[in-house]
């Protein structure tokens, strides 16, 4: 169905379904337990898994087929939600020109950017990625002002032109059907849910995009992608010239990022520049490695597991340790918590380090091939069968 | 053979399908039946705390975080009360909130818009968080402030000193305690002009963002206004660390004195350069060459060491002040953390209380009934003497104080002295002043 063989359908239904259950999923505890601390399934949050889930499955296509390490993605984030803000300034709140517009500037940023950095592979070309996006940044940050606002980032003002506004439009919405930032919870018993209208949108999108990019895996030109990384000269030789398709898929992935960065405006209309900075770009690479690069759902788990982290690790101050910690004796407690503290808290950096290592060392193939062996030694010794080999990951060099 | 499907029934039950289908996006709409965002039901009521704990700022947001953690043991009735006893305003009982125990969460700014947006947001939506208070950054400030407005809840801004913050930036739900850069440029001028002269050739280095913007153009005008000159103002990266390229053209551009327009990290590393060139040592059109920092804290100048000495600046409020509000303050949080506050620290405890007062006071936590009791509240003991919260824009009014970096220290935390306290009519302005122009408050938005 829909053109995928029947693994590739039941990967896709297992994503649109985590999608589209995730409001229950993520908030497994109680809302008054000392455990919510740990639910995540609040609509800010809900909303950047499926943004950055996107982000992540386009920059797969070309680090996972191609093997082109691109150490400056955030750029075409950055200009994404430029564009999409520049929209909501200019017209109105309605997100559909603004996401069409960031997705076209950020492809026409890839074309430039790509033709030039794919002169070169390996690390020179990664130097050129970062070298581009650190440009995209400072420009954005403190020469080109008048657009990007600096430092303060973009955002909309009352006294903007915005020629299409209405009286009642204040927040992004979708052809005044919905409010982006609309909500609607749930009480169940002691749980709660919130159903968010933006995050669906997101989630609609991104399941979308994760189709489009099972299609790219599996069409000749995915194949070709393939050859390009497993040998390149090789392939020249045999007289093929791998440049259109490592531009293409640059491309691709630039305009993957660029629907992220709209996405992230649409939900909360401000660009800010540090968007465009290198440690983004490096979290993009961090997301789609921690998960399985070449896989195919490898990038989403990891594009989830490094927001879970950044969003509820980083919020566990002392005094919730404390709290947890009481039951201990004074002495003890104290030590516990210091221990712990630093990794909980502003210390969240250090964990998701210690994790990264875990997983590089341990699962060349990512947090999918975890799963994977999990799921083997369930089902005994059982062989692989073919749908499965396809997907198996060559690991991430 | 054809069959028509139009019976009665069929049409009924199409339009009702497809009516449902066109409502389904209404129910998204339809929120609960809370009156205002995040309204308490009884378990206790939330404040967000985001303040910056990683980034040049992080020391500034570690002290602001232990200033509200005080302010709440206060509120809750525990500790000695602080500035609660010395508050003009009685309302506060030390039983919470209206009755309602405080509870805080904590995020962390990163000192990045987004990064503090994306907490506020955690905190509004997971946490149930009421108020957000803190941040060490105008950038962040502004774009907190205007998240906070779109969310309906309550921003009492923490260090923030850009004119746009109250100024085009202003928003209805947001207010700030802290003093701005056009009143440094006020209160810093006379006394520039009294130390120095009046015929001086000023070079401004400029942090490039919203505050460094506004603090050089106050400055600017403040010091033109005594007779100064402004030779040139050159504008830096704010993620700069090393500034020598920009120190070495001061010294051929036959300018006698230099505006450092740099907070933070900036700050210590630019005046480290401007020291290090022995700037200060030169005389220039015949006069002693001088450097100015127009805004201080103490964390700055700790940083900088013997750097800052007789360098002339301004802060919001000082640990030195001997009035009974900072006596109260002081005492208290340097027996909890064996540490004088800092200035940032002091706002943010300040911010924390007024807002709960204002609470207290409008019986309500609705954003629109504290909003009202803030705008035009008068108020004393809280360490600045008579302050009033503009109704027009929000910004506190208070005297300003004039620091000079100590000659002689005598410990770690004794690096600046008061030079002068300018009063509170010295540094006022018009709302529609140029400055601050451009923006409007809007409406008070209570969310739901």
């Amino acid at each position: 169905m829909l053109g995928l063989n029947k693994h590739d359908m039941k990967m896709l239904l297992i994503v649109a379904a985590l999608a589209m259950l995730a409001p229950f999923l993520l908030n497994p505890f109680p809302t008054d337990s000392a455990m919510a601390q740990f639910n995540a399934g609040y609509p800010d949050l809900m909303q950047r898994f499926v943004i950055f889930g996107i982000f992540a499955i386009g920059f797969n296509i070309l680090f996972g087929l191609t093997g082109y390490l691109s150490f400056g993605h955030a750029a075409f984030l950055g200009v994404g939600s430029y564009s999409t803000v520049w929209m909501f300034k200019l017209l109105d709140y309605n997100i559909v020109p603004g996401i069409i517009l960031s997705v076209i500037v950020a492809g026409l940023f890839a074309v430039v950017i790509g033709y030039v950095s794919l002169r070169r592979s390996g690390i020179y070309f990664s130097i050129l990625t970062l070298a581009f996006a650190q440009m995209s940044f400072n420009l954005a940050y403190s020469v080109l002002t008048p657009i990007t606002n600096g430092e303060t980032g973009l955002q909309v003002y009352t006294s903007d032109p915005q020629y299409l506004i209405d009286d009642w439009e204040t927040v992004p919405h979708l052809f005044g059907l919905v409010e982006m930032r609309s909500t609607y919870t749930m009480e169940l018993g002691a749980w709660s849910f919130d159903f968010n209208a933006g995050y669906y949108l997101c989630a609609v999108l991104m399941v979308l995009m994760f189709y489009l990019s099972i299609r790219i895996f599996r069409s000749p030109f995915g194949m070709m992608l393939r050859a390009v990384k497993s040998n390149q000269t090789r392939m020249n030789y045999t007289g093929l010239n791998a440049k259109p398709y490592t531009l293409a898929a640059f491309v691709i992935s630039g305009m993957y990022a660029g629907l992220a960065g709209g996405l992230l405006a649409s939900m909360d209309p401000l660009a800010g520049a540090e968007r465009m900075q290198w440690t983004a770009s490096g979290e993009v690479v961090l997301m789609t490695i921690l998960g399985g690069a070449g896989t195919l759902i490898g990038p989403v788990v990891g594009a989830g597991f490094i927001k879970y982290f950044e969003n509820i690790f980083s919020k566990i101050n002392e005094n919730v340790l404390h709290e947890w910690f009481g039951f201990l004796p004074d002495g003890l407690e104290n030590a516990v918590v210091w221990v712990v503290e630093h990794f909980v808290g502003s210390g969240w950096h250090l964990t998701l380090g210690v994790l990264f290592m875990m997983v590089v060392i341990f699962l060349p193939g990512g947090l999918v091939e975890g799963g994977q062996r999990i799921m083997r030694m369930l089902r005994g010794k059982k062989s692989d069968n073919d749908a499965e080999k396809t997907t198996q990951s060559t690991p991430a060099e | 053979m054809s069959k028509s499907n139009f019976t009665r029934r069929g049409l009924l039950k199409t339009s009702a399908i497809a009516g449902a289908g066109v409502a389904m996006p209404t129910i998204f709409t339809a929120s609960s039946a809370a009156a205002y965002t995040n309204e308490p039901t009884g378990s206790g009521v939330t404040l967000g705390f985001n303040v910056p704990q990683t980034g040049p700022y992080a020391e500034e947001g570690m002290d602001e975080l232990r200033a509200q953690e005080l302010a709440v043991q206060h509120l809750n009735g525990e500790g000695d009360g602080g500035m609660m006893n010395t508050f003009s305003s009685k309302a506060l009982k030390g039983n919470g909130i209206l009755g309602n125990k405080v509870k805080f969460v904590t995020g962390d700014t990163q000192t990045k818009s987004d990064a503090a947006r994306a907490s506020a947001k955690s905190m509004i939506e997971k946490d149930g968080a009421i108020m957000i208070n803190g941040g060490s950054s105008s950038g962040v400030a502004v774009a907190v402030q205007g998240l906070c407005q779109e969310a309906g809840v309550i921003f009492m801004a923490g260090l923030t000193h850009s004119n746009d913050t109250t100024g085009k930036d202003k928003k209805a739900n947001g207010f700030r305690h802290f003093f701005n850069a056009y009143m440094s440029g006020a209160a810093l001028a006379p006394v520039l002009a009294n130390a120095y002269g009046k015929d001086r050739r000023a070079y401004h280095l400029t942090a490039d963002y919203t505050w460094g913007w506004t603090q050089q153009a106050s400055m600017q005008a403040a010091t033109e206004a005594m007779g100064w000159e402004t030779v040139n103002n050159v504008l830096t990266p704010l993620a700069s660390t090393d500034f020598s390229s920009y120190i070495a053209p001061v010294l051929n551009s036959g300018a006698d004195v230099l505006v450092l327009n740099h907070y933070g990290g900036n700050m210590v590393n630019s005046l480290t350069n401007a020291v290090q060139f022995g700037l200060q040592d030169k005389m220039v059109n015949g006069k002693q060459f001088e450097i100015v920092v127009p805004l201080y804290s103490e964390l700055m100048a700790a940083g900088a060491g013997e750097n800052v000495q007789g360098v002339i600046g301004s802060m919001n409020w000082n640990w030195q002040l001997q009035d009974e509000g900072t006596k109260a303050f002081v005492k208290s949080f340097g027996e909890k953390y064996g540490r004088p506050p800092s200035n940032s620290a002091h706002t943010c405890y300040v911010q924390t209380l007024l807002y709960a007062d204002a609470c207290e006071r409008a019986g309500t936590f609705n954003p629109c009934g504290v909003a009202e009791a803030l705008e035009g509240f008068e108020f004393d003991g809280l360490g600045n003497g008579p302050t009033l919260y503009r109704a027009d824009d929000h910004q506190c009014f208070k005297d300003v104080l004039v620091m000079k970096g100590k000659e002689n220290p005598t410990n770690q935390y004794d690096t600046l002295e008061i030079v002068e306290v300018t009063p509170r009519a010295q540094v006022e302005y018009a709302p529609d002043h140029p400055m601050f122009a451009g923006g409007e408050l809007g409406k008070c938005n209570p969310g739901a």
